[in-house]
């Protein structure tokens, strides 16, 4: 099987029923999209397939239907995207192990709605689960982000 | 992770020539100090915090990052005295060693309560310090790491500050006197500037001199929101937890333990497993299996397969029975009495009125974001750990046993933590690591957890069940008795982690009851412990957790039997026993406009508590939405005395609060056939 990540171009010969977590995580060694629960039901898997926000733990290998893009090429610590910029300036991240979700979720948002309201946000991001509670922050992120791009626009 | 993999390598090799001499000032001075566990490869240790190279100056932390923001903190304690620039400021974990012991966690151990605490009694709680220091206790936990930290850390940064000058006194031809220090480097009286990264090994070999840390009037980082040295690495994906390790020719394994917690294994068939896509072996683990794969979702998957034969629980089959158990408890021996003001018995039977109540508080998993695992290399007279605990030194002393070593034939490593919350205390994961390690020697492996196996594998914030009594008179509380009974989390853990019996009152029992600053004449708290195998740990603020609910519930009730505003009816007891609690009950009726008339459809209620070292007071607001209750709401006003961050003091406070309301709303945890119900979050 080949796939895309991040505009790199990969080979591997896991079985295509294997999640795509797992081919990253374990077979390509892209570690920052994590695991959580494996049920989506906490987000911290999520990654963009063409652009949308999936749970990468639900999407079998040989249903990949486009180009993954993952935490790593998002934004590079010398290139931040616009979110990672705004998480850094708010910092967001106590423990951390479930903002490459939080923010790979919140990029699709802004991909859709440049200007979220509280509700939106809220209703976009409530399948992402943060244990150290760091939400409010992640709402005022998402918002500082937002006017960024929109004064870059 | 190269940095401390090369920090960490040659753990305890003492005194070389470029090392000084270990933790040698201030108050270490009283008493033996710990030999330094770091030997760089390169540049300097100047003590067990600081290492210098050619590359810059890196601090090093005895206590784990687990999102509570102790790499800040700890990090601008050394920061704030060796005048580093913030932001090249490096920050790493370092080895699992006894000089990182945490002497204030063993001094909260005296059961009395903390606003209360007498002279004579901080003496004691000293002494308990040091005993610390003689296990070795490297914990992070208890609320413990930032108070623990505050003189050793800042004397260990005033004192390597001290030896760099020195050190560029002799090479300038100057008196150390003259100098100072700005952004990493030494200035002279002519301007002459000699960076810390050129001075580290001939500072190296001073002997560390003594100086008092400055005073905060002085401070410029401590006492600020700092930005984390963390959060860009977890911002873009690349900051190291547990599961992140990867290791040349590194296995993935899954495990799968008996669900009847501490039950055998009767039997088990591999050949399910062995013929799934992927899966390389099963390893049989006594009372569960293990199964190694190329990848971790084949290992998941392979273990599941694995057709096992369970044998029974150890503990009563159902919530009811568990219950049954705990109330069981009510009739045996009393464990404490810690609280016994006036005579509660004779006020109750002369009471008009007696107000009682009964609170059942059910268990709950501590569910970190990332669920346990370890990864291990053994080689057979060594073991290599890496491993996200809040415990170095028991994941090590645990992992040796487990694989017939010695605890100082183990190094352990220890990465960015995805979520504590006491669960990573215990060493169970470790040592099961180790365990699947051993059965490959010389090839690492990474034993991973499912959620299912991480949430029905836990040590659980135990069951509770309160039986309150209280009178009221002339608008304040007359009599307060409390009796409590759950099993007993210390005395498992304890005797987990130390080997040692925890004999005497059990304070975590009670702490939240007994211990909390209302003037009530007659009050009376009781510990009574259930006899109950089911696994039980540390959770988040421990027995304030259920005790602290309890508290101010009953509170709650006896205001409304006499007929008061639940703030100003706690305000007129508190007040005669501590200003500062009375304060911050004073500050959250403010911050939330307690007084101003309500919003239809809405409610509010208050709580106060004082929890390890801090008094709290929340008001919570909800709404009724068409019969649904939103949580729409909350203030919180705290006093921990001087906050050394601010932002991060804020972080927690708000953390607390959602960790708290969702275990209320969300996290119980029961049990069915001796198996824990509740596999995932949706359940």
């Amino acid at each position: 099987m080949e796939l895309t990540v991040n505009g790199d171009r990969y080979e591997t010969d896991v079985p295509e029923e294997t999640p795509l977590l797992w081919v990253l995580r374990d077979e390509l060694g892209l570690t920052g999209t994590k695991f959580g629960c494996g049920v989506a039901a906490c987000g911290a898997c999520t990654v963009h397939i063409d652009g949308e926000a999936v749970r990468s733990c639900q999407i079998a290998l040989g249903d990949v239907w486009g180009d993954v893009t993952t935490i790593e090429g998002l934004g590079r610590p010398d290139a931040l995207h616009a979110l990672q910029a705004a998480w850094v300036r708010h910092q967001v991240a106590q423990c951390g192990y479930c903002q490459p979700g939080q923010i790979m979720q919140a990029a699709a948002l802004l991909a859709e709605n440049p200007a979220p309201d509280d509700a939106q946000i809220d209703d976009w991001m409530a399948g992402n689960l943060c244990r150290c509670g760091t939400y409010s922050r992640i709402r005022a992120a998402i918002h500082d982000a937002a006017n960024s791009l929109a004064e870059e626009a | 992770m190269g940095r401390w993999g090369r920090i960490t390598r040659r753990t305890l090799l003492v005194g070389s020539a470029a090392v000084a001499g270990g933790a040698a000032f201030g108050v270490w001075r009283l008493n033996q100090p710990f030999a330094n566990p770091l030997s760089p490869e390169q540049g300097a240790a100047l003590n067990p915090f600081v290492v210098i190279d050619e590359t810059g100056v890196t601090l090093v932390m005895g206590r784990s990052e687990m999102g509570q923001g102790v790499h800040t903190t700890l990090a601008a304690m050394l920061a704030e005295e060796m005048d580093l620039d913030w932001s090249s400021v490096r920050v790493v974990h370092g080895p699992a060693a006894a000089a990182y012991h945490n002497a204030a966690l063993a001094a909260m151990g005296l059961p009395v309560a903390d606003y209360a605490k007498t002279p004579m009694q901080h003496r004691i709680a000293g002494a308990m310090g040091t005993l610390s220091r003689a296990f070795g206790l490297q914990i992070t936990g208890g609320s413990t790491a930032t108070r623990d930290a505050f003189e050793p850390l800042r004397l260990a940064g005033a004192s390597a500050r001290e030896a760099l000058k020195r050190a560029a006194a002799d090479r300038l031809g100057v008196d150390a006197a003259q100098l100072r220090t700005e952004d990493g480097a030494v200035i002279a009286p002519d301007d002459r500037r000699v960076p810390y990264t050129e001075l580290a090994e001939d500072a190296a070999r001073v002997d560390p001199p003594q100086v008092a840390p400055r005073p905060a009037t002085e401070w410029r980082l401590l006492g600020q929101s700092l930005p984390r040295p963390d959060m860009l690495a977890k911002a873009t994906g690349a900051a190291a937890y547990g599961v992140d390790v990867r290791l040349p020719g590194m296995k993935f394994a899954a495990i799968r333990m008996n669900p009847r917690l501490g039950g055998p294994m009767r039997g088990f068939d591999p050949a399910p497993a062995l013929a799934l896509a992927g899966v390389e072996r099963v390893i049989d683990l006594g009372s569960g299996v293990a199964v190694v794969a190329r990848n971790s979702w084949a290992a998941m998957k392979g273990a599941e397969a694995v057709d096992v034969t369970w044998g029974p629980a150890p503990y009563p089959e159902t919530t009811e029975a568990i219950f049954q158990r705990i109330a069981e408890a009510f009739e045996g021996r009393r464990n404490s009495r810690l609280r016994d003001d006036g005579n509660t018995t004779r006020t109750l039977d002369d009471a008009a009125q007696v107000i009682e109540a009964e609170y059942r508080l059910p268990f709950l998993a501590h569910s970190t974001m990332e669920p346990m695992n370890a990864t291990a290399l053994f080689t057979g007279d060594a073991l290599e750990l890496w491993t996200p605990s809040q415990t170095p030194l028991v994941q090590a002393r645990f992992a040796a046993q487990a694989v017939g070593l010695r605890a100082d034939q183990v190094t352990v490593h220890t990465p960015y933590l995805g979520g504590g919350f006491g669960r990573r205390l215990e060493a169970d994961y470790s040592a099961l690591a180790a365990r699947v390690a051993r059965e490959m020697p010389g090839v690492p492996v990474q034993v991973m957890w499912s959620r299912e196996e991480d949430m029905t594998h836990d040590f659980y914030r135990p069951a509770v069940i309160a039986r309150m009594r209280g009178a009221v008179q002339g608008g304040l509380a007359l009599a307060l008795e409390a009796k409590v009974a759950a099993p007993s989390v210390t005395r498992q853990a304890v005797v987990r982690m130390t080997g040692l019996p925890a004999p005497g009152p059990d304070k975590g029992h009670v702490e939240g009851l007994f211990d909390q600053p209302y003037a009530i004449p007659n009050y009376r708290v009781e510990g009574y412990l259930a006899d109950l195998d089911i696994p039980l740990g540390f959770w988040r603020s421990v027995g304030h957790s259920h005790n602290g609910f309890i508290h101010e519930c009953f509170i709650d009730e006896l205001a409304h039997a006499a007929g008061r505003d639940p703030i100003e009816f706690r305000l007129a007891m508190i007040r005669p026993e501590s200003a500062v609690a009375a304060n911050v009950l004073e500050q959250v009726s403010m911050m939330a406009r307690w007084r101003a008339p309500r919003e239809p459809g809405t409610g509010r209620g208050v709580a106060f508590a004082w929890s390890f070292g801090t008094p709290v007071a929340q008001v919570i607001e909800l709404r009724d939405e068409s019969g649904r209750i939103r949580i729409a709401k909350a203030w919180i006003a705290c006093d921990m005395g001087r906050a050394l961050d601010p932002a991060i003091v804020q972080a927690q406070m708000e953390s607390g609060l959602i960790y708290g309301v969702s275990a209320a709303v969300m996290g119980e945890i029961t049990f069915a056939g001796g198996m824990v119900e509740q596999r995932n979050f949706p359940e």
